[in-house]
């Protein structure tokens, strides 16, 4: 897990991390028992501040994502969203069939995803979701 | 990270120029308190007392006035010399010897010497341990003066405008290095810079100083929480403090001061940046200078018995 750092970026870096953890956790490339990278590591790659780093693992933690181990480091302890049931399904083979289709009829990758984002809004229509704090 | 434990401390220091009579202050009355695990940006106009503050740190310059007090030591004792690294804007290194020797000697005068640390920083700039000193370029004697200091294991990194001559590739890598320290625990960094980008998500903590004083100091989520902007519609809170104005009374907008309302992060009220923050108080000499609690000096029995508001 390497996380990228946007700055200048309206959302503040800590909840850059927590956000990217959450995107890791939805795609199953982190897993239960995976080990975050260390405050440390994260440091040294984005020269961004440890407490930084620290506050975006507690959120984790409070949200009951992440767990810290004393001197071990911090630790998922949950997925999120349904890595298991899209690891057996095929879903993603199709999508990425649907994909290189797409792009053999000339679409970019611009044209793709406002496609896919069309047929999501329209089967899946968003539900209200409470205000975030900025 | 950082909490009640302290780093370096000022109270009411002051340091006069040896010889100008009139207006001998090159720093004057100065209180904060920089708690250890913090990154602290020293920032200022040039000529502000940036780079004295951090050598009277360093021990280097001895306080005429008042206490400053570093790792639990008087500034000027010798005891905690060997927990502190201090990189000056001097450059100077000794240009004769070869960056090996450099390392060497550094060996022969460290305890806690760890080679390792100096090569992570030399190797961001392909620094050849075989090329004396003299012959490197300005970025790559920056680099071995920052690799000396951190080889060293520091408690305390005193870093005066460590970034100015290194080029955008490896500033953030070197950045990088030199704090990771502090997210292992025990290493508290001040340094100094007008770059403010320079500073942005590296320092948790910043003190302003101007014309020798203390503008405004505390952690950057504290001091951006405690000002905001006013509109010409919004009424002005009994408790604001301006700080800046703009236009007219009726017509302007402010940037006000408010420490004692309910101000939080993600709340409705216009934030200013920290750039847009430091360049107020640079821009408002006459607006009162702020100390927020984390780090006014701690409170103690005797001289002081008061923390200092």
């Amino acid at each position: 897990m390497e996380y990228r750092l946007r700055r200048g970026s309206s959302m503040p870096a800590y909840q850059q991390i927590v956000q990217q953890t959450e995107q890791a956790l939805r795609l199953g490339l982190l897993r239960p028992g995976d080990k975050l990278p260390t405050a440390r590591h994260v440091v040294a790659a984005t020269a961004i501040n440890p407490n930084t780093v620290l506050r975006a693992y507690q959120e984790l933690q409070r949200a009951g994502l992440v767990e810290s181990r004393q001197g071990l480091g911090t630790f998922v302890v949950r997925s999120l969203g349904r890595a298991e049931t899209i690891a057996g399904s095929g879903l993603r083979e199709e999508l990425d069939a649907w994909v290189d289709r797409a792009a053999e009829l000339g679409l970019d990758r611009e044209d793709v995803l406002a496609l896919a984002g069309a047929a999501v809004d329209a089967r899946l229509p968003q539900q209200a979701e409470p205000e975030l704090p900025r | 990270m950082t909490g009640r434990r302290t780093a370096v401390e000022a109270l009411g220091l002051g340091i006069r120029h040896p010889r100008r009579a009139n207006d001998p202050h090159l720093l004057a009355d100065c209180s904060f308190r920089v708690p250890t695990g913090a990154v602290c940006g020293v920032v200022g106009p040039n000529g502000a007392g940036k780079s004295l503050l951090l050598s009277a740190a360093a021990g280097l310059v001895r306080p005429t006035e008042g206490r400053l007090t570093v790792l639990g030591q008087p500034s000027d004792s010798e005891t905690m010399l060997a927990d502190i690294a201090h990189v000056d804007q001097e450059r100077s290194l000794y240009r004769q010897l070869k960056v090996a020797e450099l390392l060497d000697s550094g060996r022969s005068l460290n305890a806690r010497w760890d080679r390792a640390r100096a090569q992570e920083l030399l190797d961001l700039g392909r620094v050849p341990l075989t090329a004396r000193a003299g012959t490197l370029s300005g970025g790559q004697r920056t680099l071995v003066r920052l690799a000396l200091a951190h080889a060293t294991t520091p408690r305390l990194l005193l870093l005066d405008e460590p970034l100015a001559d290194l080029d955008p590739f490896v500033r953030r890598a070197v950045m990088g290095l030199l704090l990771a320290d502090v997210a292992d625990g025990d290493c508290t960094v001040l340094l100094s810079s007008h770059v403010l980008a320079d500073l942005d998500e590296a320092a948790d903590h910043l003190l302003l100083i101007d014309a020798g004083r203390v503008r405004l100091a505390g952690q950057t989520t504290e001091l951006l929480a405690a000002h905001r902007y006013l509109g010409p519609a919004d009424r002005m809170p009994d408790s604001a403090e301006p700080v800046e104005l703009h236009g007219s009374a009726s017509h302007g907008t402010a940037l006000v001061r408010i420490t004692d309302g309910p101000a939080r992060p993600g709340d409705e009220y216009d934030h200013p940046t920290l750039e847009e923050l430091v360049i107020a108080y640079v821009r408002s000499p006459r607006a009162d200078s702020w100390l927020a609690p984390s780090m006014r000096p701690m409170p103690r029995t005797g001289l002081i018995a008061e923390p200092i508001a």
